[in-house]
């Protein structure tokens, strides 16, 4: 009997989504603005995380020696800050290697080129540029080459100045943004999913209320309350599945078209790959969202209709 | 059979709907009861049903209070009565055929018994053509005949007709009074409510008039004339 109940049940079901066809289709475009909404948010948290990312490595710190300083003794602090577990990565740039990078960041300026030649000899100190591994180290690292300790050898210092002094107000200001985006990304994530499964939930409640006349005659027929609510519950299950499929048809074109458009904005991320990449995990996500908001919205809404 | 034991109806807003009505019907029976509209007729058959709860009184299906039973009882107790309502009330996305097995399936019957009575029941309202079309391609008539039918499927103990002529012309007045009737002469009891007049005149059998919730009449082979 429980097979045969079963049966009846999801052919039921599947009639009533097939013959219902304006409330059908309705139901399952709302359920796909619904899905994409969920399927965008777990974008936008990946958008966030890389994009934070490569802002955080694009903060760094650069000491600049004196013209004077001799390499082996910057190679030595450059040895000695490598060997700071704070620090990920310290790269030098020599005298000569500065004055190129100088000379073609300012090749269309004719001006600063000839004061250039004027001076004669090269103006430019020798710079280590020196990456932590987060922001909130910095400091530390910065404490730590003012103070001197650097200078293993203890001859009188040959570092000229150090820019995280002048970038700390701008690197803490970048560090708070950085934290009250990850913040907010949450809360808008939240709130959106919370307004979008309303909105599903209550398209589905309309169904049923369409369909409220209809119950209390099934109920006066002495349907039982399983056999009345199990065909609702197929139909929202089926709207789900549905609409899921649609909408991770529809990603598809959408990020390769948003994807190529703000890739630049992005700092290199690149979301329609990211989708074909994260494409099983996204369609569990979208899929399972779609099949429970649809199942619960159904079994919630026609509780009410299942008490004559 | 079915006793109402001083039953009274009062709704929230303190209208009175049933005040002490106390009446038996045999099992068999044919009974129509009479009245103006407003008069208490459907509340009568909304506390059969238990759609409704009595505020005094009580009542009874063969020596069972039906308003004791719980949720699972009284949807077995509603599939031993058939029911026919003015407004047919057929599951719209439903074919005919579907309509009929649908109360068959909620009954637990099987497919093959499924399969074979509903065309023979489909058979007695004279329906047979129609057993693939839905509702919204039949007759006010060839309507009221499928809920006839679909009352009829699960050989129910009680016929209940809630002014099932009232949206009908003569003709097919006559066609269903003929065939509660002769549903009534196979064994099954039938609580007819109308306010037809010539239907009471042509059925020659009991009749309880209702006015204003109480009963005013009691005739074993009555004419019409509240």
């Amino acid at each position: 009997m429980f097979w045969t109940k079963l049966k009846r049940i999801l052919r039921t079901g599947f009639f009533n989504f097939w013959r219902d066809s304006t409330v059908t289709l309705a139901s399952v475009l709302i359920m796909m603005v619904t899905l994409l909404v969920i399927g965008l948010i777990s974008f936008s948290s990946a958008i966030l995380d890389t994009t934070l990312a490569e802002l955080k490595n694009k903060i760094d710190i650069n000491v600049t020696f004196f013209t004077s300083a001799n390499e082996k003794d910057i190679l030595n602090i450059k040895h000695t800050i490598e060997s700071l577990p704070e620090v990920l990565l310290v790269t030098y740039v020599s005298r000569e290697e500065a004055l190129t990078l100088f000379k073609e960041r300012h090749s269309s300026d004719q001006a600063i080129l000839s004061a250039l030649d004027e001076v004669g000899e090269n103006p430019l100190g020798a710079v280590l540029n020196v990456q932590a591994r987060d922001p909130s180290q910095y400091a530390s690292v910065a404490d730590f080459l003012e103070s001197g300790s650097a200078l293993s050898s203890g001859s009188s210092t040959i570092i000229d100045r150090i820019n995280y002094f002048q970038n700390k107000a701008a690197i803490d200001t970048l560090t708070q943004i950085i934290a009250s985006a990850d913040r907010l990304g949450f809360v808008l994530t939240l709130f959106f999913a919370i307004i979008s499964v309303l909105i599903a939930f209550n398209t589905i409640r309309l169904t049923i209320y369409l369909a409220r006349d209809e119950i209390s005659v099934m109920r006066l027929v002495g349907a039982s309350t399983t056999y009345i609510r199990g065909p609702f519950v197929v139909v929202g299950i089926i709207y789900g599945v549905v609409a899921g499929l649609l909408t991770l048809l529809l990603l598809l074109p959408l990020t390769y078209w948003l994807g190529g458009t703000t890739e630049n904005f992005f700092v290199g991320f690149n979301i329609f790959f990211y989708y074909l990449r994260h494409f099983l995990e996204i369609a569990f996500i979208i899929m399972a969202s779609g099949v429970f908001i649809g199942a619960l919205s159904s079994a919630l809404a026609i509780r009410k209709y299942l008490k004559v | 059979m079915i006793v109402f034991d001083r039953v009274s109806k009062i709704y929230p807003d303190s209208s009175v709907a049933l005040e002490e009505v106390t009446l038996s019907i045999e099992p068999k029976e044919f009974i129509s009861i009479v009245g103006p509209s407003g008069a208490g007729k459907t509340t009568l058959l909304k506390l059969f049903l238990a759609e409704e709860k009595p505020t005094t009184g009580a009542v009874y299906y063969e020596s069972t209070n039906i308003h004791a039973l719980n949720k699972k009882e009284i949807d077995a107790f509603r599939r031993k009565v058939g029911m026919v309502f003015q407004d047919f009330r057929l599951l719209s996305n439903k074919t005919v055929y579907e309509n009929i097995a649908f109360t068959m399936e909620a009954a637990g019957r099987t497919d093959e018994e499924i399969e074979s009575d509903v065309p023979h029941v489909l058979e007695l309202v004279d329906l047979t053509p129609k057993i693939w079309n839905f509702p919204r391609e039949l007759s006010g008539g060839e309507k009221q005949r499928v809920a006839i039918a679909r009352a009829l499927v699960n050989e129910p103990d009680i016929i209940i007709a809630d002014e099932p002529t009232g949206n009908l012309d003569p003709a097919n007045t006559y066609d269903i009074v003929q065939i509660l009737k002769k549903i009534n002469d196979l064994g099954t009891t039938v609580i007819l409510a109308t306010h037809n007049k010539g239907i009471i005149d042509l059925l020659k059998r009991r009749v309880v008039a209702i006015e204003r919730g109480k009963v005013v009449r009691d005739d074993r082979t009555g004419k019409y004339f509240v």
